[in-house]
């Protein structure tokens, strides 16, 4: 079976290449030193577990998973999150706290090859992600894929947000970017008096508004600064006043 | 002469609330006319005898003047008490609020020293267990960088100020254990003039600082980091500099302003009453932190 590290500290990685030494039917097939490398040997090498650090530069460990359309199986490996670690206790996902002793390190290994292992990573892994991006520290940015390259959008940058079928479309400045996430997603992980969900499909950073004008019956029609046009129904109506304070 | 000290000694315990002054007036005008009672009672006893007879009716005459009198005699002594009485007060109440404020400041200096990184902490361990196997010499050498340096911060929580020269010395055993950790990506660079290195600081002050410098060199570029650090004196303040690289695409501007930065700007008011000491500034993926340290009283020795 094959295993891939991601890790940014290289005495951290040789410790788990020194423990794997004692598990043969693993075999380690690449080593990497961030978020990017890994999403990259990921899909290179198709492998059945990684170990992947939390706080890593750039993008961290869950930003990284996010990335990555077919998950493998993970054990996680950090020193302290407090917050990460309430929510890995409810998961099928094992984590390792550094440092980590060799039998725990074989705990980890044989708990993943009875259950883990059958388990894909998306059944591992997608409450989990959920519930970590939704965690307060994670709002202050977006990471997406474009064609192959990450991109992090600070959430200042973001127009509006619109709901395009499985995907969300994030408008900024440079464009548009699909994130595979729910609108309700957004809604919760993004600042409520700077994001206000005007309609079904619809949410807008308020600092982007320039004027609301009237459209058709009940519904609203919100200028942004770029000239984008966003749609505003009676409900987002009554709620985009509240926050703007009329 | 006993009404003004029973009047005294009332309000003593009883201090009115700025808008019951009406009940002592009302005080003073019932002592008053108790007092005036009681005078007019004693002096018609005593001027019962023939000879004084006469001056009964001038007595009768005189109540409403010697009531008076009375009255406003009275009325002096309660301005006199209340005011003495709230002056006192409020200079109670100042003490106990200077005394709450230092003990909260104590708690605040304190805790803001103890803030050192549980991750930090955690990932060096890891790192020497590392090495345990790897290369032995290099754990016991990082062992031995890691307890000076955690021992070095425990002392200085009894300090008031330590030598600028320590308080480098510390930050270099946390740069050396940092770069085990971090291997090829971090390099660092200290520089400082003669005269700083005698100059007192409060102790691990510049700690945060690094902290924050190699958090945001560290995890907002992927690429190799240099940590500058320079240290000069200017007027009899010492500027001390902290550089390190990061990526203006993706650090938000909230990224400069990190508990480790809010925490110095908070320790440095509480010392110094200003909030002007800590400058930030970016230029060229270069984020530069000024801290400037007025000079400290008892620099001389």
């Amino acid at each position: 079976m094959k295993v891939i590290i991601i890790d940014d500290e290289p005495l951290a990685r040789s410790i788990i290449k020194e423990y794997l030494q004692f598990h043969p039917e693993l075999e380690l097939i690449a080593e990497c030193n961030d978020g990017f490398e890994g999403v990259k040997a990921i899909q290179q090498y198709q492998p059945d577990l990684i170990f992947l650090d939390i706080q890593m530069p750039k993008i961290n460990g869950f930003e990284m998973l996010e990335l990555v359309e077919d998950p493998p199986s993970v054990i996680f490996t950090t020193a302290f999150d407090e917050y990460a670690l309430k929510a890995f206790e409810s998961h099928a996902v094992d984590y390792l706290l550094k440092p980590f002793s060799r039998g725990r390190f074989d705990k980890a290994i044989s708990k993943w090859l009875q259950t883990g292992k059958n388990l894909s990573g998306k059944e591992q892994l997608g409450q989990l992600l959920e519930t970590v991006s939704s965690s307060p520290s994670e709002q202050h940015r977006v990471v997406v894929k474009l064609s192959g390259k990450i991109r992090i959008i600070p959430v200042e940058d973001i127009h509006y947000l619109e709901a395009a079928d499985d995907y969300v479309k994030i408008h900024t400045r440079e464009g548009g970017f699909l994130k595979n996430k729910t609108m309700g997603h957004f809604e919760t992980i993004l600042n409520k008096s700077q994001f206000v969900r005007t309609h079904r499909s619809y949410m807008v950073n308020i600092s982007e508004i320039t004027r609301i004008d009237p459209y058709e019956k009940d519904n609203h029609l919100a200028i942004l600064k770029s000239g984008a046009r966003v749609p505003v129904s009676k409900t987002g109506y009554v709620k985009l006043k509240s926050v703007l304070g009329l | 002469m006993g009404a003004c000290g029973i009047v005294s000694n009332i309000l003593r315990f009883y201090l009115p609330y700025s808008n019951r002054y009406i009940y002592v007036l009302l005080l003073c005008l019932t002592f008053s006319l108790l007092v005036n009672a009681l005078g007019k009672s004693i002096l018609n006893l005593s001027l019962n005898d023939p000879p004084f007879k006469e001056y009964i009716p001038f007595l009768a005459n005189t109540y409403w003047i010697r009531l008076g009198i009375d009255f406003l005699m009275i009325c002096c002594m309660a301005v006199i008490c209340v005011l003495w009485y709230t002056q006192e007060e409020e200079q109670e109440n100042r003490q106990r609020k200077n005394d709450a404020e230092k003990l909260s400041r104590d708690a605040e200096l304190y805790k803001l020293r103890q803030q050192l990184q549980p991750h930090f902490l955690f990932n060096s361990l890891n790192s020497i267990s590392a090495l345990i196997v790897s290369n032995p010499e290099q754990a016991r050498n990082m062992i031995h960088q890691l307890s000076d340096f955690l021992r070095t911060t425990l002392r200085k929580e009894e300090e008031q100020w330590v030598k600028m020269e320590e308080e480098l010395q510390s930050l270099e055993l946390y740069l050396e254990i940092e770069k085990v950790r971090f291997g090829h990506r971090l390099s660092t660079s200290i520089v400082k003039d003669e005269r700083s290195g005698q100059m007192l600081i409060p102790p691990m002050l510049l700690q945060p600082v690094v902290e924050n410098a190699i958090k945001f060199g560290l995890y907002d570029t992927t690429e190799d980091v240099t940590i500058c650090i320079s240290v000069s004196t200017e007027n009899d303040m010492l500027k001390v500099t902290v550089q390190n690289p990061f990526d203006p695409e993706t650090a938000s501007p909230r990224h400069g302003t990190g508990f480790g930065l809010n925490s110095v700007k908070r320790r440095l008011y509480l010392l110094f009453a200003r909030t002007d000491l800590v400058e930030t500034s970016s230029m060229d993926h270069v984020f530069t932190t000024t801290i400037n340290i007025p000079k400290h009283e008892s620099d001389h020795h």
